[in-house]
């Protein structure tokens, strides 16, 4: 049966670019996929795109072009990424430019558009998740992005593209495209539709299924994660696949390391909803090959709702923190003080917030009320760190938090130390649903 | 006797929701998953985060149970003032929940190979 392997460049906008390389080099792919936009990182570079109409991509979008276009061009490895975010017909000129100047001439790159729903959306009672409309946003919202499907990427790649960049598309459906374009798979073929969806939804966190996030020394050992070795899938036609990795990476691909990303923000396993199919993964079986392979087989789908998920970007106001350490004898006491002490300086000088937290990091600043309360014969912290946050409708009323926190040096309590205060805008994002139909997506084109 | 000596974990979130898988290490120690994490026990076990329902999604085939937590990432990762605002974490919190040590050996030393 024919096969097809498929390589994960990348699982998010910071992640290493060695491995991708790795992979070009010494993969056998056919495909290197490049995910890089996580929910808010799309509503970010629509601001930035404001800023500069030449902007409003990914920043690492160069260099990891740069990295692997050589390797990809020598083996004729065609690359599919959503490194466009909110400006994909830019980016692709900037990787023609790259191609260009590593004198690759003649690289034909493709820009999927029509993600971007913000202007159809604005004023319309188009209901949010969380509850509201995003008329009801007003000057609040700042961008709208609809989980566009993998049938573009395969019109692309049909077209002649060795380079697909996209904005908003839903992230298996990157590694999707690909196989519909190679096996042809027929566009109610749930069934494959579904098994492609799980192949992208493996790869599509890249070193998540080949140990990375996995490692618990005593319990789950992984080596050599400083060299982790980024996942590749060999793909039949039917659509069963085989996860593994460049021999000689670090990390591993064992069932278990398999199962974790298998169930990695899926809600109902059954009932995984993407723009092409709903895929079911309730009957995935997976099984160990060897050393570093996995197959998976058993994945399915039913036909998609019509719907497209929209990524809904707005204004929600500014975070103000500040950090302060206490360490030794009374330390949890000193750091508990000076959370009062924060918490009464707020409200003397009349702050105004949306919400506030105080928080002990080391004693509850993550597990919160479930922390217990220390009365449970657990030892005193030798060191705690106070955290108190904000979020306020203007940056000076946030900064005011951080100044609090740092008057603790010479008002609060003794031996405070190691003060870090910050002031960030906040980007929330919410989400709706649009008709399919409301999207158009568009391919364009740009050579080297 | 605590989940971690039975099953490995990982949460993910999306929007309000977080979502953490229970995956037996040794999938002979499935069914005791199913029978000791249910709801009931995971909602009291996570009361100081929760504000929304609990579901499970129970996966035999693969050994595992899938939770979908609603509301509870306070309000959200981009706007949670919670410092792993992910909720990253909760996955080590659910492998703090105590089970029966009442079934067969010390899972100690048991390497997750599923």
């Amino acid at each position: 049966m024919r096969t097809l392997r498929i390589g994960a460049g990348s699982g998010f906008a910071g992640d290493r670019i060695e491995p991708a390389v790795e992979l070009a080099e010494h993969g056998g792919l056919r495909y290197l996929v490049f995910e890089c936009l996580a929910e808010r990182t799309i509503a970010l570079a629509q601001l930035a795109k404001r800023r500069d109409p030449e902007g409003g991509y990914d920043s690492l979008l160069a260099a990891r072009m740069r990295a692997v276009l050589p390797a990809c061009r020598r083996q004729g490895i065609r690359i599919v990424t959503n490194m466009g975010a909110a400006n994909p017909v830019a980016a692709a000129r900037r990787v023609a430019e790259v191609a260009r100047n590593l004198g690759l001439q003649g690289l034909r790159v493709a820009a999927v558009t029509g993600d971007d729903v913000t202007d159809r959306l604005r004023g319309t009672d188009a209901a949010l998740d969380e509850g509201g409309t995003v008329a009801a946003l007003g000057n609040r919202l700042v961008s709208a992005n609809a989980y566009i499907g993998a049938r573009p990427i395969q019109e692309a790649l049909a077209a002649g593209a060795e380079v697909v960049v996209t904005g908003r598309v839903a992230d298996p459906a990157l590694f999707l495209g690909p196989l519909l374009h190679e096996f042809g798979w027929a566009e109610d073929d749930w069934t494959r539709l579904g098994r492609g969806t799980l192949v992208g939804h493996l790869l599509e966190c890249a070193g998540q299924v080949t140990g990375g996030y996995f490692a618990d020394p005593g319990r789950k050992e992984v080596p050599d994660l400083a060299r982790l070795g980024f996942p590749l899938a060999e793909v039949s036609e039917d659509g069963t696949a085989t996860i593994t990795k460049v021999p000689g990476s670090g990390g591993r691909v064992t069932p278990a390391t398999v199962k974790e990303q298998l169930l990695y923000e899926v809600h109902d396993p059954a009932r995984y909803l993407q723009p092409d199919v709903a895929a079911d993964f309730s009957g995935v079986r997976v099984e160990a090959l060897g050393e570093d392979a996995v197959r998976v087989s058993g994945g399915d789908g039913a036909p998609r709702t019509g719907s497209l998920k929209v990524s809904v970007g707005c204004h929600e106001g500014w975070f103000g923190e500040g950090q302060i350490s206490y360490a030794g004898p009374g330390a949890l006491a000193r750091g508990r003080l000076a959370l009062e002490i924060v918490r009464e300086r707020l409200r003397l000088i009349g702050h105004e917030a949306e919400e506030l937290r105080f928080d002990l990091i080391g004693v509850d600043s993550i597990l919160g009320p479930d922390a217990g309360s220390g009365a449970d014969g657990a030892p005193a912290p030798r060191e705690v760190r106070a955290r108190v946050i904000g979020r306020c409708h203007s940056p000076e009323e946030a900064e005011r938090i951080g100044h609090e926190v740092d008057s603790l040096y010479l008002n609060g309590p003794a031996s405070g130390g190691g003060v870090v205060k910050s002031v960030r805008e906040v980007i929330g994002i919410r989400s709706c649903l649009i008709p399919e139909a409301d999207a158009r997506p568009g391919l364009t084109w740009v050579e080297a | 006797m605590i989940l971690r000596d039975l099953a490995h974990a990982r949460a993910g979130d999306k929007g309000d929701i977080s979502c953490i898988s229970v995956i037996a290490r040794d999938p002979a120690d499935y069914p005791r998953l199913e029978r000791e994490v249910t709801v009931e026990r995971v909602r009291a076990h996570f009361a100081g985060h929760l504000r929304g329902a609990v579901r499970r999604y129970a996966l035999p085939g693969l050994g595992a149970l899938n939770f979908v937590l609603e509301g509870a990432l306070g309000g959200g990762v981009t706007r949670s003032l919670a410092l792993d605002a992910h909720g990253k974490c909760l996955a080590s919190r659910m492998l703090e929940l105590p089970v029966s040590g009442d079934d067969g050996a010390a899972a100690d030393g048991r390497l997750g190979e599923g």
